[in-house]
């Protein structure tokens, strides 16, 4: 096969991918709104969305905090930069930081595991067996594990920001002996509306796209064990080039007119 | 070469029309069905007629489309080109929400089974008659029940699928597959894998319900044994299409080169399934 061969043929292949993505997410903000909706997968995979994240998210959220502060401290000691921890860690956390580390996290922790549990059922026929009985995969499987990751995913950021400038506090005061109320004041005064609403507000773009990556890459999963492996990855992979590349184009956009 | 002489051999060996067609109403018919896997060419110009009431037997090689033919059957596969018809009503391009309307008139036991491994048994049954139907969940529980009777698995609503043996998933898949109560049943080899003791149970259970439930039933094997025990009708699957169909008696005495292998083939191995020799 020559090289143009090849390259078309790749070029075909994501074609399709991005396709049969729009397509997928089409339905699912379809079944969103005409239901009805599948109240109990809702809630197991809110759980295992949001709940079962919280000690990883805690744990990193709290160090990446305190992190931040004790190198922003060391970069600009030159220019009292201790002064400015609550400013920069806080405004780095809130626009930044916690909605992509947290998007990131949550493809890898989260989409792997849908991609994994549909890609079984894919290759066990039990995808075939729903629709043997009459019953959409997409309303079933598909839409409330896109809601979940949706609606969980700002959530966690917030959390993941809150517990980020709690660890930057925890430095401040036990490293750099600030005090803890110029910390917050500092932070309070800082953080504006804008800043939550572009921090916040790109991780509802965040959670869909890596439900809908995760989800479309278990349904397309051929080859048993073998091929979960290999869509696992693909969802790991794609979830964080995505989130990264959206990020970029979203602050954009949020800049524009936030 | 190999062209002319498969179609000089369909052109002799192609029996008489069934007596028993005029009369009989047609269920499902396929006309000229294609369909490919990329480069695979796997059905290549399909007809068949599966009548009301009757069980046919799908039989043929690995890897000859018996079960792609079947899916074709529910619409889980759509045909290159040719038409698929389930009671007259062209299904072939249908889009998927209209087909779950055609699918409710099927039931299906796949191949492995295909149990929810998140749900027990019971969910599994029950997983029809609640997306389905309006039934209390006491009126599910005793059609659940009822149907775990019938596959003689009582007493097995707690467990898991994990927990079930090979023929005992089947039996939970055949179950979910008719408690809505459908007019036609669609059986992915059914005794595949399954010890001969286990698999003799399951060919029962098809004639059973055959008669119990008054339904039409397509069973895609290559266990010969099972065909004979159970099928009205063979249909046999070679190289992309139907190269004989007629009854079981007819296919005893049949002089199609094709099947003739493949019975002399099976009886030898059942026979003899050790020797290597033969």
């Amino acid at each position: 096969m020559t090289v143009f061969a090849r390259t078309w043929t790749r070029a075909e292949d994501a074609l399709y991918y991005i396709g049969g993505l729009g397509d997928l997410g089409a339905q699912t903000v379809r079944g969103w709104f005409r239901g009805p909706f599948e109240r109990d997968t809702l809630v197991v995979q809110l759980d295992q969305v949001g709940v079962r994240s919280l000690s990883i998210v805690s744990i990193t959220s709290l160090f990446i905090g305190m992190v931040l502060a004790l190198q922003t401290a060391y970069s600009l000691s030159d220019f009292g930069g201790s002064l400015f921890i609550g400013k920069v860690v806080s405004l780095s956390l809130v626009r930044e930081l916690a909605p992509v580390l947290m998007a990131l996290m949550v493809g890898g922790r989260v989409g792997a595991g849908m991609t994994a549990e549909l890609g079984t059922m894919k290759v066990t026929e039990q995808i075939d067996a729903l629709r043997a009985l009459a019953t959409d995969p997409v309303r079933k499987l598909v839409v409330p594990r896109v809601f979940a990751t949706t609606i969980m995913l700002p959530l966690l950021t917030i959390v993941s920001g809150l517990l980020g400038i709690l660890g930057g506090l925890f430095i401040a005061v036990v490293n750099l002996h600030l005090t803890a109320n110029f910390y917050i004041r500092s932070v309070v005064e800082t953080v504006k509306f804008n800043d939550l609403t572009s921090g916040i507000g790109k991780t509802f773009f965040f959670g869909f796209a890596i439900g809908l990556i995760a989800c479309f890459n278990g349904l397309r999963t051929t080859g048993g064990a073998d091929g979960v492996g290999r869509s696992t990855t693909a969802t790991v992979v794609t979830a964080s080039i995505t989130v990264l590349i959206m990020d970029f184009f979203l602050t954009k956009l949020f800049l524009l007119f936030f | 070469m190999t062209d002319s002489l498969v179609t000089d051999r369909r052109a002799e060996e192609r029996p008489a029309p069934d007596r028993r067609q005029h009369p009989r109403d047609v269920f499902v018919e396929f006309r000229d069905v294609h369909k490919a896997y990329g480069p695979k060419k796997v059905l290549q110009g399909v007809d068949l007629k599966v009548y009301r009431g009757e069980v046919l037997v799908i039989l043929g090689g690995s890897g000859t489309g018996k079960s792609v033919t079947l899916r074709h059957m529910l619409g889980l596969e759509a045909p290159d080109s040719g038409q698929v018809l389930v009671e007259d009503e062209d299904i072939t391009d249908l889009p998927e929400e209209e087909l779950y309307r055609v699918r409710m008139k099927f039931g299906m036991l796949f191949q492995s089974g295909a149990l929810f491994d998140s749900m027990t048994v019971f969910e599994n049954v029950a997983f029809p008659l609640r997306e389905h139907t309006d039934m209390t969940e006491e009126e599910v529980a005793r059609a659940v029940r009822e149907k775990l009777e019938l596959v003689s698995l009582p007493n097995t609503e707690h467990l898991m699928p994990v927990d079930l043996s090979g023929g005992m998933r089947k039996r939970v898949g055949l179950a979910r597959s008719i408690v809505l109560d459908p007019k036609m049943i669609l059986y992915d080899e059914p005794t595949t894998g399954l010890d001969p003791i286990t698999a003799q149970k399951i060919n029962e259970m098809i004639i059973d319900l055959q008669s119990k439930l008054n339904v039409t039933s397509v069973v895609v094997t290559h266990d010969i044994q099972s065909a004979f025990s159970v099928g009205d009708r063979i249909a046999f699957l070679d190289q992309g299409v139907f190269e004989w169909v007629g009854t079981m008696e007819e296919a005893r005495n049949s002089t199609h080169p094709g099947l003739r292998d493949f019975l002399k083939a099976s009886a030898v191995t059942a026979a003899q399934p050790t020797s290597a020799e033969s």
